[in-house]
């Protein structure tokens, strides 16, 4: 039978997998942002799980508002890559530090 | 039955495809790899009974924000080679942060037992469609934080909008007001002198 337990660990493996993807890929914004959507993805699993299991449906309207933030995120997180790329031909995040406003 | 193996056909898949997407080297593959990842996830979804979030993860997830994602990779013309550099220095030392992590998140995880109720082990029963019974409780009890949900939203294109938008230089677009303040004496105005009597300038 599959409990509760089982989503969770779906949810826990996902959420490792994104750490380990920010870590991993510490040069590449773009995969840095797209670990960010796994780590929402498994946040989100999790809530609709609680949300199942305790017949409380408060667990999915968060999880909407989740994927909302998560898609402005990721719009916003895109553009300032986008002129950040223009203004220094490259992504790579190591020299972010040298743009000082 | 059949809900046990579409747990594990959709879970399996949906941890390798999250994997490939850390680990694919090219990033269009890894886009491709999460919007697979998303797909499972919404499946998992279903077989917990919430259809809403379900349509609502393919739609938003693999139709705009994967979509966004893809459109920026294929855009800027970058050298991802140059930017795995540190991955396998990272890698040993990052899987193990990662075992370490997932040990206590799982840990974490299996004390929900330890709560003080959660009804019974099954999902139970719902009396109502899922997008009926979300709806009742999206437009009365979550009603303000729907509408900012709302504005987030708006800010978020305004913000993008604003952050990518550029005045190019090589082009000359119109000018209304220093058209519109233009004066005839300031203004080049063509004159047909007879011959032999000079301008006047």
């Amino acid at each position: 039978m599959i409990g509760l337990s089982h989503y969770l660990t779906v949810g826990a493996l996902l959420f490792t997998i994104g750490v380990l993807g920010i870590f991993l890929n510490r040069r590449n914004v773009i995969l840095m942002l797209m670990a960010i959507e796994l780590i929402l993805l498994a946040v989100n699993i999790n809530l609709v799980a609680f949300s199942a299991y305790l017949g409380d449906l408060t667990g999915q309207v968060l999880a909407m508002f989740v994927l909302t933030v998560a898609a402005a995120e990721a719009a916003i997180g895109l553009a300032i890559l986008v002129i950040f790329f223009r203004r220094r031909g490259s992504i790579a995040v190591d020299d972010v530090n040298r743009m000082h406003g | 039955m059949i809900t046990i193996l579409a747990f594990y056909l959709f879970a399996v898949l949906t941890v390798a495809s999250a994997i490939a997407v850390i680990f694919a080297r090219n990033p269009v593959h890894s886009v491709l790899w999460l919007i697979v990842a998303f797909f499972n996830a919404a499946g998992l979804m279903l077989i917990l009974g919430a259809e809403f979030i379900a349509m609502l993860l393919v739609i938003v997830y693999v139709g705009a924000v994967a979509v966004l994602f893809l459109f920026v990779v294929m855009m800027l013309d970058i050298d991802f080679a140059s930017l795995r550099s540190g991955f396998s220095r990272n890698l040993p030392f990052g899987v193990i942060i990662a075992l370490v992590l997932l040990g206590e998140v799982i840990v974490a995880d299996c004390a929900w037992k330890a709560g003080p109720t959660l009804g019974g082990r099954e999902i139970p029963a719902a009396k109502v469609p899922n997008v009926v019974a979300l709806g009742q409780l999206l437009y009365t009890k979550y009603l303000f934080a729907f509408e900012i949900a709302g504005l987030i939203l708006l800010v978020a294109m305004i913000g993008a909008i604003v952050l990518t938008h550029r005045s190019r230089r090589d082009r000359r677009p119109q000018n209304i007001s220093r058209q519109i303040a233009r004066r005839p004496d300031e203004a080049v105005k063509t004159v047909n002198p007879g011959v032999g009597e000079g301008m006047k300038l």
